[in-house]
């Protein structure tokens, strides 16, 4: 049980990455980028190709990220200059990556097994240091029965998410980064406050395929190989992130938010992880789990504030009756 | 300050449709100048503001703002230079951000956008400061979301947001027209104060006759995509409603057919 959670918890956070992104473009800029299917699998397909042409895990991580910024662009300038709906430039994105990702792999998939990756390079780092013991020996003493064999993943992708997350609150605090928020809340109005908003819905896109990429780039480094379809329903799993962790942690100011989708990534990684275990669920129903993770989601908290409401208006009619029957 | 010359735009040329939305406008303000602009619906006022901002172009004709030809400039370039609160109170304010962050995001109007942080401590005093002037309270709610206003408080805020940047000109299109009376009032008292305050060149559009009379120093009425009249100073002062529809009369020889211009 433990070394299951452990490893939902582990890929939740990496793949909070791809929820963040998705939360920029989705929540922030009002647009629904499906971009994101193709550029999750563009960021593992240049990491992988590169890694195995003998580039350093970093810096094949990093150009991912910018492979994905490209792609992410390339989607807002179809809908700003192209003129073409929001849904259409994200749809013909992705499936003109699908081609292009299966260019950069030259085949469905790329196996990284015996490659050096970020995750098994700092491993090694890691082993000398010895925290893995000091861990394992706390989780050990709490009664868990199996051990993770390296905690040097999870706290690597802590402080990367970390990092990501307050990169992204101070730059949506910026004056760029208001005038980014305003052409998703009013474009008009920041139209008139002489921000170019084409400009802004580029990079705002480029930027969320970007950290859609580094998670895919960093995904596939993790599971130890590319492939083709790895990017299939992604963008369903950065909205369940994104939704469910509005839903549990609240979108009260913008550093909150991004936490919550932080969390949200990682809850649902957990619910999966769970649901999986039940007896009569295949792997293959992953998907339809996530469809009705979102549905819940989406649904469940306009029905508790709804009897709520019909709970308070209860009560103050009883009052009012109450202070009736005295009078 | 702001100089028109010989603007004209149609809609739908060459079909039935067609609408001659302007027609040779020729129109100069002196730095300072507050013209209120009247007109029955239809009569172009509002495509006039629209071709000034930039968001429309028109088929031939300059727009000059300050000597420069601003007319090849697209709408957010233009903005530089323009404040403008829109007709409609949620227009011209972005409702799920802040009203500090609103005003941040006015005050960056006339600067480049940084990557430096939007509200600091020196600006909130400063916003706080600008809030006052409104008298609405809306000082101690600079964290409370845009959106949780009321309509006369955001319109109240947009006009704020337009004009303390002290752009060249300052177009105010029907700002009042979606207000209650009282609402309205208050915004066309802070308008005049705010006006006063910045000595800012103004154009606006009114349906509303009295205010139209009451504002300003020059008065332009438009029909039918022109400029039929135009007055200013002692005379403008000494205009009244009837005055101005026999005026209308007189040059268009027919009545000014428009129930909310005479009620107003």
């Amino acid at each position: 049980m433990f070394i299951s959670m452990f490893g939902a918890v582990e890929s939740g956070i990496i793949y909070a990455l791809m929820a963040l992104g998705v939360y920029l473009s989705f929540r922030v800029l009002d647009f629904p980028d499906l971009t994101v299917d193709g550029s999750f699998v563009t960021g593992g397909a240049v990491a992988a190709i590169s890694i195995i042409n003998g580039v350093p895990p970093i810096l094949a991580t990093l150009l991912a990220a910018i492979a994905g910024f490209i792609a992410g662009s390339i989607t807002g300038i179809l809908n700003t200059k192209g003129k073409i709906n929001p849904l259409l430039s994200g749809i013909l994105m992705m499936i003109a990556l699908y081609s292009i990702n299966l260019r950069i792999m030259g085949r469905p998939n790329l196996p990284l097994l015996n490659e050096s990756t970020i995750f098994n390079s700092i491993e090694s780092f890691w082993e000398k240091v010895g925290i893995d013991q000091a861990l394992n020996g706390l989780v050990g003493v709490m009664g868990a029965e199996r051990l993770p064999s390296t905690w040097s993943v999870l706290i690597l992708m802590i402080i990367v998410t970390i990092i990501v997350k307050l990169m992204t609150d101070f730059y949506l605090r910026t004056e760029v980064g208001l005038a980014l928020r305003a052409t998703g809340d009013n474009e008009k109005m920041i139209r008139s406050l002489s921000a170019n908003t084409d400009n802004l819905k580029i990079t705002g896109l480029g930027i969320s395929n970007s950290l859609v990429a580094l998670s895919g780039a960093l995904v596939s480094q993790y599971g130890g190989f590319a492939d083709l379809s790895m990017g299939i329903g992604m963008i369903v799993i950065g909205l369940a992130s994104v939704i469910i962790g509005e839903a549990l942690f609240g979108k009260k100011t913008i550093a909150r938010t991004t936490l919550a989708v932080i969390g949200g990534a990682i809850v649902y990684r957990i619910v999966v992880t769970l649901a999986l275990r039940v007896d009569f669920l295949e792997t293959g129903d992953m998907k339809f789990i996530t469809a009705s993770l979102v549905i819940i989601a989406l649904v469940a908290p306009r029905m508790i504030s709804a009897r709520k409401e019909q709970k308070r208006r209860y009560r103050k009619q009883l009052a009012l009756n109450n202070k009736a029957k005295e009078a | 300050m702001l100089h028109l010359n010989d603007i004209s735009l149609t809609f739908n040329e060459d079909t039935p449709d067609e609408k001659k939305a302007l027609q040779d406008i020729d129109l100069t303000l002196e730095k300072g100048d507050f013209v209120t602009v009247i007109g029955s619906n239809g009569a172009g006022k509002s495509t006039l503001m629209n071709v000034i901002s930039g968001s429309l172009k028109p088929d031939i004709g300059t727009v000059k703002i300050d000597d420069k030809n601003v007319t090849p400039l697209p709408e957010f370039r233009r903005s530089n230079y323009i404040g403008r609160v829109f007709q409609d109170p949620m227009a011209g304010t972005a409702p799920s951000m802040t009203i500090e962050e609103n005003l941040a995001m006015a005050y960056a109007r006339n600067k480049k956008r940084m990557l430096r942080i939007g509200v600091n401590k020196k600006r909130r005093e400063l916003f706080r400061e600008y809030l006052l002037t409104l008298n609405l309270g809306l000082e101690d709610r600079l964290n409370a979301k845009v959106g949780l206003l009321s309509g006369g408080e955001r319109q109240a805020l947009s006009l704020l947001m337009a004009t303390f940047t002290e752009p060249n000109i300052l177009l105010l299109d029907e700002h009042t027209a979606a207000l209650d009376p009282s609402r309205a009032e208050l915004i066309t008292k802070l308008t005049g104060d705010v006006v006063d305050r910045f000595h800012l060149t103004t154009l606006m559009v009114t349906h509303n006759m009295q205010q139209a009379l009451d504002l300003g120093n020059r008065l332009v009425m438009m029909d039918k995509g022109q400029i039929i009249f135009d007055v200013s100073g002692i005379e403008k002062q000494n205009l009244t409603i009837e005055k101005l529809l026999h005026e209308f009369k007189r040059i268009r020889g027919e009545q000014l057919v428009n129930d909310r211009a005479v009620l107003g």
